[in-house]
């Protein structure tokens, strides 16, 4: 063909790629999205009362640590399997249920003996849940404890331990059915 | 009068004629009585007397708390044993706060349960009466009737239906009651009648029960609005949304009520009871009960006091020929398994059926098949092959969307699957996960509103902190300016 049909097709070509690799480096710099915007999403969903259990310095942080793939699904105990199910399902992974601490939802509670009165927990749990003042002996709020264990660590007397949930009627579930083997039939 | 049907459903075997044409027997008062503060749906009734108070029958023992709940009243006269945690009649074998009356054998009513002439009263104050006498749906929902009847007040009933299908095998109680007591059934349908001012009443009876549609019909002949409608006899008939629909052939909404279309449902029991309760004056303080399957020496029909040991129940009946291998209250393809003998009866018990082993069919589980034998017996047009998949999988949000909460746990799937897959077992634990899920939600919103208060504290605090220092601040340099200015002066 002649030369000068070469040129032109060559000459779009390298203007074509030329101006689409520029408009994708504007855009990658113009439309740069700061903070990943699942990470949001997932530290709604965290207690968000900051424990510490996970290892990571607060509900954001550990968040930030699921979305990059650093920390398990499983790493938040007061969430228990509920939450790493939902985290499984927000992020489309499998969950591998086998890494969860098998450890029952816990609540702490004052053990009357020991409280000295205090109220250095009163001022570390995140949820007020510790009612009490200076020499009264403290109570714990069961509904308004998350489990977060800040104030075992923080008690002089070791009198706030934490106790499994009890299951009552209204919180019993069915299992998940095992399927009856050749064996067992 | 004309019928429709609803789609699928199963015709199990009845096991209905050992029960069937015996008289129902009244049984002795047992020593003790177990009597659960919550038998009903709703919030537990709060109990009224004390640990050593002597009671009369019929007498106040807790009375109802909240808008959905329901009073519970003594059985029998005698002592009040312990108000304390006693295992309820629930798998799980869980304690649940009961009652307990040791029962002094003179059955003494209480002073002042007079009848009433039920014309004398209107449509709220039966639903009062009713509400007061601890009616609850005696087919096995346990709803409070009062609710429920008050609920017209709202909507417009137009049709009221009772609900006389009983399409459980083994069960017969409703059956015998129809046809031994006729005509308290009827006063009672007059007397929802008149709560509701419905036009119209249809007795629904399967046609399972031909003596039970004779006697009712014996009764309700010439009566304009009130007539005995049977039915062809398949489960689930005696489900509210399914007899709503055969009799009149309109579809209740998914997620809604009876009584949004303007018809309201109660079972044969329930009536019989509401005339207990406005002609006598007598509370829901007995019930009858079907006491069968292959395990029981001598099945039969039972009245029984409300509280009574299941132990005792069975004894009365012959107790059982070998060791129960499944022990039910209600029917099989319903019922829920009972933990042990020491559970008491309760309001919503229509039957305790002890199977042996034989007629228990545990067979072994295989792989689905897809043949779609689950998807034609659906009643409720769901597909429990593909949602038993997902449950399987951990999916439980695709399975919300394919109608888990349109389930209501008749069993139809199990029945049919000729793999043996627990289809029903699958949806009842992913009704259970979804709660659990629900709850641990709310609570998650409710910890993170707790912990802003407490960070709105905080800052408070430091601000009335900050504010009170400044404030000091300038009373102090006030009072030295101030001092300043009379050192000048001097």
């Amino acid at each position: 063909m002649r030369p000068e049909v070469l040129f032109i097709a060559v000459f779009f070509l390298a203007f074509l790629s030329a101006s689409l690799g520029f408009g994708l480096g504007y855009a990658a710099k113009f439309f740069k999205v700061e903070q990943n915007p699942i990470v949001e999403t997932i530290i709604e969903m965290m207690p968000g009362s900051n424990c510490g259990q996970c290892g990571h310095p607060g509900c954001a942080a550990a968040a930030q640590a699921i979305v990059d793939g650093v920390a398990p699904l499983t790493c938040c105990p007061p969430g228990g399997h509920v939450l790493a199910e939902e985290l499984a399902e927000t992020l489309g992974v499998t969950l591998d249920i086998s890494t969860l601490e098998q450890k029952p939802p816990m609540l702490a509670q004052v053990n009357e003996q020991l409280c000295i009165g205090c109220a250095r927990c009163v001022k570390k749990c995140p949820t007020d849940a510790i009612i009490g003042a200076q020499k009264q002996i403290h109570a714990v709020i069961q509904d308004a404890c998350t489990g977060c264990e800040a104030c075992v660590a923080i008690c002089p007397t070791g009198c706030l331990q934490m106790h499994p949930v009890r299951t009552t009627l209204k919180t019993w579930r069915w299992n998940k059915p095992e399927p009856i083997l050749a064996a067992a039939a | 009068m004309k019928l429709f049907q609803f789609r699928g459903g199963v015709h199990p075997a009845g096991h209905k004629a050992a029960t069937t044409d015996k008289t129902t027997r009244q049984m002795p008062i047992p020593q003790r009585l177990y009597i659960p503060l919550q038998q009903h749906i709703g919030a537990p009734a709060e109990p009224v007397v004390a640990v050593g108070e002597q009671v009369r029958k019929g007498q106040l023992l807790a009375h109802s708390q909240g808008m959905i709940s329901a009073p519970v009243h003594a059985p029998t006269s005698g002592q009040i044993v312990a108000i304390t945690e006693h295992p309820a009649p629930h798998p799980s074998g869980l304690p649940v706060r009961t009652v307990v009356l040791a029962s002094d054998g003179e059955d003494r009513w209480l002073d002042g349960l007079t009848p009433t002439d039920p014309q004398s009263l209107s449509a709220e104050e039966i639903a009062t009466r009713v509400g007061a006498a601890g009616i609850v749906g005696m087919g096995g929902a346990t709803f409070p009737a009062a609710v429920k009847l008050k609920l017209s007040a709202r909507n417009k009933i137009h049709t009221v239906i009772l609900n006389g299908g009983e399409c459980e095998p083994y069960l017969t109680c409703d059956d015998r009651l129809m046809q031994e007591k006729p005509a308290e059934i009827l006063a009672g349908v007059k007397l929802i009648l008149q709560a509701t001012a419905a036009q119209r009443a249809y007795l629904v009876v399967e046609d399972n029960k031909p003596a039970a549609i004779a006697a009712l019909q014996a009764v309700c002949s010439g009566l304009p609005n009130i007539s005995v409608v049977p039915v062809p006899a398949r489960y689930p008939m005696g489900s509210e949304k399914h007899m709503i629909q055969t009799v009149t052939g309109l579809e209740v909404p998914a997620g809604g009520l009876g009584a949004d279309i303007g018809i309201l449902v109660h079972n044969m029991g329930t009536a019989y009871a509401i005339h207990q309760a406005i002609s006598q004056g007598q509370p829901l303080i007995s019930r009858i009960l079907t006491v069968g399957g292959g395990a029981i020496r001598e099945p039969q029909n039972v009245s029984v006091l409300i509280g009574t040991p299941l132990q005792d129940v069975i004894d009365f009946c012959g107790g059982l020929t070998e060791p129960a291998a499944r022990l039910l209250m209600g029917g099989p393809m319903m019922g829920q398994i009972m933990p042990d003998l020491s559970v008491p009866v309760v309001k919503g018990s229509s039957g305790i059926i002890a199977l042996t082993a034989a007629e228990v069919a545990d067979r072994e589980t295989m792989p689905c098949i897809r043949c779609g034998s689950c998807v034609r017996a659906c009643p409720n047009g769901l597909l429990p092959l593909q949602m038993a998949a997902q449950i399987k999988a951990g999916e439980l949000d695709k399975v919300v969307d394919f109608g888990l909460v349109d389930c209501v746990s008749c069993g139809c799937c199990s029945y049919v699957c000729p793999s043996h897959i627990p289809l029903v077992q699958y949806f009842n634990y992913a009704k259970g996960e979804l709660a659990a899920r629900q709850q641990a939600k709310h609570k998650a919103q409710e910890n993170k509103k707790l912990i802003e208060l407490r960070q709105e504290r905080l800052a408070r605090e430091q601000r009335v902190k900050a504010e009170a220092a400044a404030q000091r601040k300038a009373e102090a340099e006030a009072k030295k300016k101030a001092k300043a200015a009379a050192v000048a002066q001097v």
